[in-house]
């Protein structure tokens, strides 16, 4: 096992761990404050959401509920984008210099 | 016309459970084009059995789907017949309240890939509990992911069955049982020849109907209305009886306590359902297991907000024309908007014959049946791998099974899987099965997830822990279920307002009873397991990071 040892003092390594952590646990984080802030919102302010927008009958709900959906999307894309560019590198990286 | 409350009939929709309703006359035009499915995803099959020899092309397609491939193959599973009618069904009785359950169907997935997806994937090979498993006690933690697995998947299936064969009687004008076998027939077609390779495919498929499907709808709906949303929700608000009301929530989430609950099921047992957890097995590495949670979050987002439109479209389509209403139902549903013929749930349907004739009408019906099938299969699927890969071959061989003996047993397990799956659905044919899908989702949310997400980030778990903590989420996942008002007062018939539990979903405390018996058992636990469990972690920790040593696709 000391492959393993020198995978955990490799600098590479300890740097995409703290930043691959760090950013999932944050956007997970962020995640859940949109989601459960939107079902709180519908739970104790439904009649906040019932404001229409301008002078119309659409309301505030429609674009809140339909950015909850988008956000989730981008959140998964901003992760995805920063997995490609920069984990994908320090992984290759690590790969070649523990190859035994 | 409906006796329960809210929140269950919502999951009910997940169920695809049509409510009432007689045979409709035989719609030869669906018939033809489901024919015409069925003909090609057989052909699939045989293409796929010709090469599918190893265990790895039978559990994980060998590994070589690629990951847009497979985020269309996830959003396939999980864009059940269920969310299309249900959801649209549900904006077509209540408006705003439709948004806010696609909301949550939605919103596991960015999980999914910030925590499981790529870990997932350097893990395992073949099934979740590889990566459970992957530093504990074999056995135990097996046994422990089946059960998990297998009455997630039971649930599910037996509302799928319920859902199918009710949803067949109408679209098709088929009997009952008819509907239900044929589901099961070919639905054990699929998987025992064609195995993860046919399955994947019959699910990218129904997949790109179902959205080519539902973007025709949404937009022909908006060219009526100038692609003007506005112009839409004006003429909405205006024959919908609730008026304005469709705009903002209604009474579907009205305590709290128990909307937070049902957020939690939703979120998490997204992330514990084994026949989506086992589609990440299918792709060549973690890279591409990320890219393809990421196409599937966008076709199941995209897909979502197409059925919000349908809804809308729907009430001012199809309400307003008496074509689609059952004149035989006097008593208006309950939000007091017109009856229709089959029930809310079929609103889609009408919709598609309003916008695109019988033609459209008969391509969204063996869309929806193409649907059905493809789910029903990807469960199968993981349910026979569960029985073959964690039962039979890790624990009862402990890891030495013969590769042809556990492919066998694997199809054996499917045919079982499948008779099972016939026979309760038929048994369940006039039951309510309405809580089957929120159980199951509280199962995999308290079960599943619990232990997958400890075992791959917290190095204090160890065997006894998870598996304490694993049967508690289990156990107390299935008491709330049943004591809730869904199970007590609607289908075991006890007084309203009698049942012990108030919370319509069981994840709020059992998610809670399995992370604090996980966590409690774990850190008591001195035993000479507990101390490899832990020794072990480091070295799974850089594999889950890295990828090195993790199995590699053996795509020919």
């Amino acid at each position: 096992m000391s492959n393993l040892a020198k995978i955990e003092r490799d600098p590479n390594y300890q740097e995409l761990v703290r930043r691959r952590s760090s950013l999932g646990w944050l956007l997970s984080a962020i995640m859940l404050v949109i989601y459960f802030g939107f079902i709180l919102l519908v739970a104790y302010a439904p009649k906040f959401l019932g404001i229409p927008l301008g002078t119309g009958v659409t309301t505030i709900g429609i674009p809140i509920g339909l950015s909850v959906i988008v956000l989730a999307f981008v959140l998964t894309g901003i992760y995805v984008r920063r997995a490609n560019s920069s984990y994908d590198v320090l992984i290759r990286k690590i790969v070649e210099e523990n190859r035994s | 016309m409906k006796k329960f409350t809210w929140l269950p009939v919502t999951i009910a929709l997940a169920a695809g459970a049509v409510e009432g309703g007689s045979k409709q006359a035989t719609n030869w035009a669906a018939i033809g084009m489901f024919v015409g499915f069925v003909g090609l995803t057989l052909v699939i099959t045989y293409w796929a059995a010709k090469r599918t020899a190893s265990a790895a092309d039978f559990y994980s397609a060998g590994g070589g789907i690629t990951g847009f491939q497979n985020g269309l193959a996830i959003a396939g599973d999980y864009m059940s017949a269920a969310s299309f009618l249900g959801i649209s069904g549900l904006v077509y009785t209540s408006g705003y309240d439709g948004l806010i359950y696609s909301v949550g169907w939605l919103v596991g997935w960015p999980i999914v890939t910030f925590l499981i997806a790529e870990q997932l994937r350097n893990l395992g090979k073949f099934t979740f509990a590889d990566v459970t498993s992957f530093r504990l006690g074999q056995t135990e933690i097996r046994i422990l992911a089946a059960c998990g697995s297998l009455v997630t998947v039971a649930f599910y299936l037996i509302a799928q069955m319920v859902g199918a064969g009710k949803l067949i009687q109408l679209l098709f004008g088929l009997d009952y049982w008819i509907a239900v076998v044929l589901v099961g027939g070919l639905m054990m077609i699929y998987v025992t020849f064609g195995g993860m390779k046919a399955t994947t495919w019959v699910q990218i498929i129904k997949a790109v109907l179902l959205l080519s499907g539902a973007t025709f709808m949404a937009g022909a709906v908006l060219y009526k209305f100038g692609f003007s949303p506005e112009a839409l929700f004006t003429k909405a608000t205006e024959v919908h009886p609730k008026k304005l009301a469709i705009m903002e929530p209604g009474t579907l989430i009205s305590n709290p306590l128990s909307a937070v609950s049902l957020g939690l099921a939703l979120m998490f047992g997204t992330a514990g359902l084994p026949h989506i957890l086992m589609r990440f097995f299918t792709v060549k590495d973690a890279q591409a297991a990320r890219k393809s949670v990421f196409y599937a979050t966008g076709f199941i987002g995209y897909f979502y907000i197409l059925t919000f439109i349908i809804g809308f479209g729907a009430i001012t389509l199809v309400s307003t024309d008496a074509m689609f209403l059952d004149g035989s139902i006097l008593e208006k549903t309950k939000s007091g908007i017109a009856a229709i013929k089959g029930g809310s749930n079929m609103a889609a349907i009408h919709l598609a014959n309003a916008v695109g004739g019988n033609l459209f009408l008969g391509f969204i019906s063996a869309v929806a049946f193409a649907t059905i099938l493809a789910v029903v299969s990807g469960l199968a699927l993981a349910g026979a791998s569960s029985i073959s890969h964690d039962l039979y071959g890790m624990v009862i061989k402990g890891g030495n099974a013969n590769e042809q003996d556990e492919i066998r047993v694997s199809k054996i397990a499917t045919l079982v899987l499948g008779v099972l799956a016939i026979v309760l659905g038929i048994v369940f044919e006039n039951q309510n099965v309405a809580f089957m899908v929120g159980l199951a989702f509280a199962i995999a949310a308290s079960c599943n997830f619990p232990v997958l997400v400890t075992s791959i980030f917290w190095k204090g778990l160890t065997t006894r822990g998870a598996v304490v903590g694993g049967f508690l989420g289990l156990i107390s996942a299935v008491v709330g279920v049943v004591l809730s008002p869904a199970v007590w007062e609607v289908t075991l018939g006890f007084a309203k307002g009698s049942a012990p539990i108030k919370l319509d979903n069981p994840a709020l405390f059992s998610m809670a009873i399995a992370f604090a018996g996980i966590w409690l058992v774990s850190i008591l636990d001195r035993s000479k397991r507990a101390a490899a469990d832990r020794d072990g972690f480091d070295a799974q920790y850089v594999r889950s990071q890295t990828g090195i040593g993790a199995a590699s696709a053996t795509a020919h």
